[in-house]
């Protein structure tokens, strides 16, 4: 187990318990506090990204809860179950819970965090004690968001976005919106710093042979998703600085009555807010891209065009952020909607590099695949949706209606799908453990079900004319009907969730030991013991290829480049064996 | 449609160059002919016809869109569909590792960008026409406000206020460019009237301008669409269309309104709102009802 050459190629076959024990023991050698202490004083990326993993979960099941108390509400036009301001409340901290504090950190800092080291050969991140800093300060960021719910005022209610001049010390006093913009500063700069130890880190502490086009496509995606984090937050960090200094200090930055101009607060939100869309996306496209070709046991098909894909996403991002505010009359209208249609081709790509890595391929109908494919067609739906949006004329009758709440809640609601791929596809590697695969595809389908239902009447309703952010509605059976069957998809999404901490619960008591590659996996963190020692590696295999850990498993399979030849993955050994 | 399909029938028979030429125009022209004569056979996909030119025209983009989504959209869906199940997992066999196939890389590149250019070419022909402002031959200017809504018409006296669920009615008339000069006295709002396909922000500090021209009269449903406080999900309208005729007559019966104490009151209990800097209904003096 510490020797490439004495280590058995065939994981299954390891006996379930050796392997971990051992790991216990190492794991204390290494490690002077134990228990909580442990906890809080580590610099390890491993536990940093389990507490990244689990209090973002947490922070999903919160902003979840927003979400049924809003559904609920809305199944009657008139329902008094929650107040007006509390409604406003209620979905501008659903959108800031989910987008602040799940969506993002869960990806670029959890399981990034425990994986892009891995992935890359390394001992842990390049700057660990930043990295701790960069966790605490999503901590207490995520604490003081949810403390405005008790202040007198209440939490903030001018909408996730925070449009300017309705965040001003007039139209919301009060100190919920300060929190509200003192945790967005906090889980900023956790961010930026997340940036930069994710690009310093696969910059810098690639192991030997981990060329950049070997890296696994989840650390490519982390890579280009720290460039983007460093482009796009600093804005958004400025803006909040802008909009405190008006609240407080009397600058008329965003106010009309000093001379100033609320449409910036816009500008510079959404200069931070699209290429935020793909700081939240790429990480979960990266998951995906990992684990599709484990279940079809073929390699990524165009790995390359993979990565020219997600480049040429991440600089675009950098330059549609107007379509969002084509309703504003004072943008240059086709310029954003060319750069917003042209997303569409690289996205394209890696639909059909998806489908081409299935294709002739054995796919295995694990819980983790069936959520990527959910994930897939889930997006495919979003995707399409958000072509329309491009189009300012067809904006034009869809904004701020519920067509736009459907079109991104198929956006998120996928990327759900691929955090649930990623945790029952990683979740073993991190404790060691399986989760359960029959409770796991019960999820799936409620969730898969539930997200259909909920977002394809929301589309219907939207285009009826249906506003968003609406707590109260005109009184029109059929949009009765169909805010009902949108709150039933919501339900039925929260079942999944219920499922997922019941599956939880059933491997935290009845554990079903993992193995070190329970999967046949293909990349570098699967050689590793699950879960791995202190400092990730005791040897490492050969990397010739973007599959090390299949390539030493499976020595006689080498990637075909071009469906006959053998291509720079295979050795002079493989090579004699290479025939398929 | 008629002749067109009279012409593509006479070119079957006869196969000189010249008619093979007309041939092939023809059976573009079939091609083309449900997509030009939009409108009746192709389904709504949800979305109102418009009872504008330009919104019309809107939504027979939006159509156009539709038939482009469900085509590439739903030949992908079954091709995920397919894959998936078509090649799962029988037995423990490896497959062949195919990793690249560049020609299909470059196909499914290039094609997709061909598609985003059309696509592209009808939106600026449509948005061209939606934000075209041409000479007006009625003016409305319209204020936004916390929250209800002020319709003024210039070199008139008539006022029409109200808040909330009030609904106050702008009144507008048909088969005329009329414009619309939209600004907001305090936040944010949208105003978004879903039977012309169209909705524009009111912004403080910035005059918007647009044009309609409205060929169905009827009275139409409006309201709110951008999140504006408290009131957000009351502050409603609505739109009148009337002919010229009764859209005169109607200015001038509420011409001769203004003096009565309704409009006075009415003006007045608005007038402190209509000032930017002095925002009378905060939204705390009204707490959470």
């Amino acid at each position: 187990m510490t020797d490439l050459i004495d280590r058995p190629s065939d994981l299954a076959a390891e006996p379930p318990h050796g392997g971990t024990h051992e790991l216990h023991d190492d794991h204390h050698e290494h490690h002077g506090p134990s228990g909580i202490l442990k906890w809080l004083t580590t610099t390890d990326h491993k536990i940093i990204g389990i507490n990244y993993t689990v209090t973002s979960i947490i922070m999903m099941v919160i902003g979840g809860a927003f979400a049924e108390i809003i559904r609920a509400q809305l199944v009657s036009p008139t329902n008094t179950l929650v107040s007006l301001q509390q409604y406003n409340q209620l979905f501008t901290m659903h959108g800031s819970v989910m987008i602040y504090l799940f969506v993002g950190p869960f990806a670029f800092a959890g399981l990034a965090n425990y994986l892009v080291p891995l992935q890359v050969g390394a001992p842990d991140m390049a700057f660990p004690r930043l990295n701790a800093l960069s966790y605490w300060l999503y901590l207490t960021g995520s604490i003081t968001m949810l403390l405005g719910f008790l202040t007198t005022s209440g939490a903030p209610a001018f909408g996730w976005v925070g449009y300017a001049p309705l965040t001003s010390a007039i139209n919301a006093p009060g100190a919920g919106a300060d929190l509200w913009i003192g945790a967005l500063l906090l889980t900023g700069f956790s961010a930026i710093f997340s940036g930069v130890n994710l690009v310093a880190t696969i910059f810098y502490l690639r192991a030997p042979g981990m060329t950049l086009f070997r890296m696994p496509i989840f650390t490519w995606n982390m890579l280009v998703t720290g460039i983007l984090i460093l482009l796009a937050f600093p804005v958004l960090t400025a803006g909040l600085i802008m909009l405190y200094c008006d609240r407080h200090f009397g600058t008329h930055i965003f106010s009309v009555s000093g001379g100033g101009v609320p449409l910036l607060w816009q500008h510079i939100f959404w200069f931070w807010g699209h290429p935020e869309v793909y700081i939240l996306a790429l990480p979960f496209f990266g998951m995906v891209t990992d684990i599709i070709p484990v279940f079809s046991r073929k390699p990524l098909f165009g790995y390359r065009g993979m990565v020219f894909a997600t480049l040429t996403i991440a600089a675009l991002s950098l330059g549609v952020w107007a379509h969002h505010m084509f309703t504003t009359g004072a943008v240059l209208l086709p310029f954003f909607s060319i750069m917003s249609l042209l997303i569409a081709v690289p996205t394209g790509i890696k639909i059909f590099n998806w489908i081409g890595t299935m294709w002739g391929g054995q796919v295995i109908y694990s819980t983790a695949m069936l959520m990527s494919i959910g994930f897939v067609i889930t997006f495919l739906l979003g995707g399409i949706t958000g072509i329309y949006l491009a189009s300012p004329p067809l904006d034009f009758f869809t904004h701020d209606t519920y067509f736009v709440v459907a079109h991104f809640h198929s956006v998120v609601m996928a990327l759900l799908m691929g955090a649930m791929a990623g945790l029952y596809f990683w979740g073993p590697k991190i404790t060691g453990r399986m989760l359960n695969e029959r409770i796991g595809k019960a999820q799936f389908w409620f969730l898969f079900i539930g997200t259909q239902v909920f977002t394809l009447p929301g589309y219907v309703v939207g285009l009826h004319g249906m506003p968003r952010r609406m707590a109260v509605y005109p009184n029109n059976t059929s949009w009765q009907t169909l805010n009902q069957w949108e709150s039933i998809g919501a339900l039925l999404i929260g079942i999944s969730v219920i499922l997922f901490v019941v599956n939880i619960v059933v491997a935290w008591k009845k554990p079903v030991i993992a193995g070190d590659n329970p999967w046949d996996a293909h990349t570098l963190e699967w050689y590793t013991t699950s879960p791995p020692p202190h400092h990730n590696y005791l040897s490492l295999p050969p990397i010739r290829s973007e599959r090390p850990t299949w390539d030493f498993n499976h020595p006689d399979y080498p990637a075909l480049i071009h469906g006959t030849d053998h291509g720079p993955a295979t050795t002079a050994a493989t090579n004699e064996k290479a025939e398929v | 449609m008629e002749t067109v399909a009279l012409s593509h029938g006479s070119s079957v028979a006869d196969t000189s160059p010249k008619r093979r030429r007309s041939a092939r125009r023809a059976l573009l022209l079939a091609l083309a002919a449900p997509v030009l004569l939009t409108g009746c056979q192709l389904p709504s996909f949800g979305a109102y016809e418009g009872v504008s030119k330009a919104g019309n025209d809107t939504f027979k983009l939006w159509q156009g869109f539709s038939i482009a989504a469900v085509v590439i959209g739903g030949g992908t869906f079954l091709l995920i569909l397919w894959a998936a199940m078509r090649y799962r997992a029988k037995g423990d066999k490896i497959p062949k590792q195919t990793q690249y196939n560049i020609p299909l890389e470059i196909i499914y590149t290039i094609v997709p960008i061909l598609v985003v250019i059309g696509l592209f070419a009808a939106t600026v022909v449509v948005e061209n026409e939606v934000v075209a402002n041409p000479t007006p031959q009625a003016t409305i200017n319209v204020s936004a406000f916390q929250w209800g809504w002020k319709f003024t018409y210039p070199h008139h006296k008539a006022v029409i206020v109200g808040q909330t669920t009030q609904s106050p009615v702008m009144v507008m008339p048909a088969d005329e460019d009329v414009r619309i000069n939209l600004r907001s006295l305090d936040v944010l709002h949208g105003f978004y009237v879903p039977k012309f396909n169209f909705s524009r922000y009111a912004q403080p500090g910035l005059l918007n301008t647009f044009t309609f021209k409205v060929t169905k009269t009827g009275l139409y449903d409006a309201q709110c669409a951008q999140l504006c406080g408290l009131y957000h999900s009351l502050m409603y309208f609505k739109v009148r269309v009337l002919p010229r005729d009764e859209f005169n007559a109607w200015l001038a019966r509420e011409d001769s309104k203004t003096s009565t104490a309704t409009a006075v009151a009415a003006a007045g209990a608005v007038d402190a709102a209509l000032n930017p800097n002095i925002p009378t209904i905060p939204a705390t003096s009204h707490g959470a009802n």
